[in-house]
């Protein structure tokens, strides 16, 4: 194959990629632009295959195969639930295979002539780096979504100070390598160094992000595995990887974008690795508002305690009161009662969170909606950017118990309904529905903008407990004197007790 | 081919891609995310360059290190392209399927 055709045909390509993305802005299309992908993906192989004329090189089809079939595997075992940290395993594994070409290409092995040495030592270096810091940074992300360890932030000693010098090694290194032929096995001890020190910027950089921070954390190394195949295919000369990996990289920088915009952090704060608010270094003010936090989380505590007390005693006198609602009458005063609101409700909007994710709600939540339904009202989800551990986290669990796409709003088309919804049911949410976003200027999450669920009048809140969420700040809808129904304990049976409500009459 | 043509190729191609992701809405987040990780296993282009040449080039001393490497290589990129691009079907069949029933 002629070069000038071979140019020609992975041109098509990238724009046939590009095509079968600009399909997946309908969800009526975005399958068709998924299957054009994958297309276009397997042409770039047999392309590539016949311009370097490697079809009887036999083992490459061997491993392709077995990947091949691990893959499928995967993908069909996977559940849901497992999404995001499926998403963050293999970002990494995307990571490890650009490495891996950066390291080839940086041998020498399997790589043709090049005019530009340099620019070629340079790139597969890049390549090296930033595909292992994908690939530790994505498996302890990995690893914190899949519980396999503690889903708080991590923070080491020293911890900027270890951050900071692994990047100055990397940039001295890179810099250094156009001069490694001067000692002897010089090539092979720099990258020795980068595998080593890539690697620990990674994990250092992922181990200090807690659970709410993750969705930017994955939009993050999602950026950089599609950065780090751009770059290997600077390392190896070819065309088509560098600009596929090229838009992936911007999605992921996309994505990044639209996560920090929502929770008010800036693209640099978590670049220097300030992802987390725990992992901030808190400054007087902050200290002096985490102290008040802290206090009012102890009353809150305190609180939940003494009526627990209230509780036990009370179980005596009148034993079909459940806890639950013994904790929520001696909370509000309510003239209406949650059945009765429950029934003559006409418009409902259900706003979902983490919680609802942990519990596995979902199904209830389609069941409560769909009963609601039949009841007459009107019943709306409010999704915000962020809940849940990745971009759109929430969107995939409603879809995957059929709740149509048509009633799930996004934060900004559907804030100001809020206001003139009969009533909001939030399940498992709670930085994202916190009004102190709004009002609290000394809190961490002051400024990121949150579903207005405080202007409705009638607010049921199933979530597991009264503790502030992720972010630490207490939450004043917790607190408020009327129209607030809090169930508290696992979803499945707030919900469950909900629907026994709507029953009742 | 000059780098800087390359470097050409990387900023259109990021560019236009970015252009053209900006209109995903929401709703589609997940599979996006997904879809772009299952093009990221792009990489396995240039495994598959590596590993070849360096078993079909003759007098090359390093064979082992190319098969061993760049095998491991297509592996991983295989494994992503093959279970990005499978999930990613199936979490958009599930938003699809919807539109029929209502």
């Amino acid at each position: 194959m002629s070069n000038t055709l071979y140019f020609i045909l992975c041109g098509l390509l990238s724009v046939s990629v590009l095509f079968g993305i600009s399909l997946m802005v309908k969800v009526k299309t975005a399958v068709a632009g998924n299957f054009i992908n994958a297309t276009s993906l397997f042409l770039g192989i047999v392309i590539t295959m016949i311009h370097n004329n490697i079809f009887s090189v036999w083992s490459t089809f061997l491993f392709m195969m077995a990947g091949i079939i691990i893959g499928s595997t995967l993908s069909l075992r996977v559940k849901m639930i497992q999404m995001p940290q499926y998403v963050a395993l293999f970002n990494g594994i995307g990571g490890l295979a650009s490495a891996l070409v950066g390291v080839l290409s940086f041998l020498g092995i399997g790589t043709t002539e090049s005019n530009y040495p340099n620019f070629i030592k340079v790139t597969s270096f890049l390549a090296v780096s930033i595909g292992l810091i994908t690939l530790t940074g994505s498996l302890v992300a990995a690893g914190k979504l899949h519980k396999l360890f503690s889903q708080k932030p991590v923070k080491w000693k020293f911890h900027s100070e270890i951050l900071n010098i692994c990047l100055l090694i990397l940039m001295a290194v890179t810099f250094g390598i156009s001069f490694a032929d001067v000692i002897p096995y010089g090539i092979i001890i720099l990258l020795i160094v980068s595998v080593f020190v890539s690697s620990l910027f990674g994990g250092a950089f992922a181990i200090r992000v807690g659970g709410a921070d993750m969705p930017i954390t994955i939009s993050l190394l999602n950026s950089l595995s599609g950065v780090a195949g751009a770059i290997a295919g600077m390392a190896v000369n070819d065309l088509m990887l560098v600009s596929v990996g090229g838009i992936v990289g911007a999605s992921g920088l996309f994505l990044t974008q639209i996560m920090c915009k929502s929770m008010n952090r800036s693209l640099r704060e978590i670049l220097i690795g300030n992802t987390s608010v725990v992992g901030k270094k808190p400054t007087d003010k902050m200290n002096h508002a985490t102290d008040v936090l802290e206090t009012n989380a102890e009353t809150n505590v305190s609180v939940v305690e003494l009526r627990r007390n209230e509780l036990t005693n009370n179980c005596d006198s009148s034993a079909k009161h459940s806890i639950k609602e013994t904790i929520i009458t001696s909370r509000v005063a309510v003239k209406s009662d949650p059945g009765e609101i429950l029934n003559s409700a006409k418009s409902v909007i259900i706003v979902p969170g983490y919680g609802m994710a942990l519990a596995q709600a979902q199904h209830l939540v389609r069941e409560l909606s769909d009963e609601m339904e039949a009841n007459g009202a009107e019943v709306k989800f409010a999704i915000h950017p962020v809940a849940g551990r990745m971009p759109g986290h929430m969107n995939v669990l409603l879809a995957e118990v059929d709740v149509p796409y048509e009633k799930l709003y996004e934060m900004d088309s559907v804030n100001d309904q809020f206001a003139s919804t009969d009533l909001v049911i939030v399940v498992g949410a709670n930085d994202v529905i916190n009004p102190a976003a709004r009002e609290a200027a000394d809190t961490p999450i002051y400024g990121m903008p949150v579903l207005n669920v405080d202007h409705a009048k009638v607010i049921f809140i199933c979530n597991y407990d009264l503790n502030p969420g992720y972010a630490g700040v207490d939450n004043p809808l917790y607190t408020r004197s009327n129209g607030v129904h809090l169930f508290l304990g696992d979803a499945n049976d707030s919900l469950n007790e909900i629907i026994g409500k709507l029953h009742q009459l | 081919m000059n780098p800087l043509y390359l470097l050409f190729v990387f900023i259109a191609s990021s560019i236009l891609g970015y252009l053209i992701i900006k209109n995903v809405p929401s709703l589609l987040h997940t599979p996006l995310m997904s879809g772009m990780n299952a093009l990221s296993g792009i990489t396995i282009l240039g495994a598959v360059t590596a590993t070849g040449l360096s078993v079909s080039t003759v007098n090359n001393d390093k064979v082992f290190i190319g098969l061993l490497l760049g095998g491991i290589a297509i592996m991983a990129a295989a494994v992503n392209i093959v279970g990005g691009f499978g999930v990613t079907h199936k979490m958009l069949k599930m938003f699809d399927k919807k539109e029929k029933i209502a």
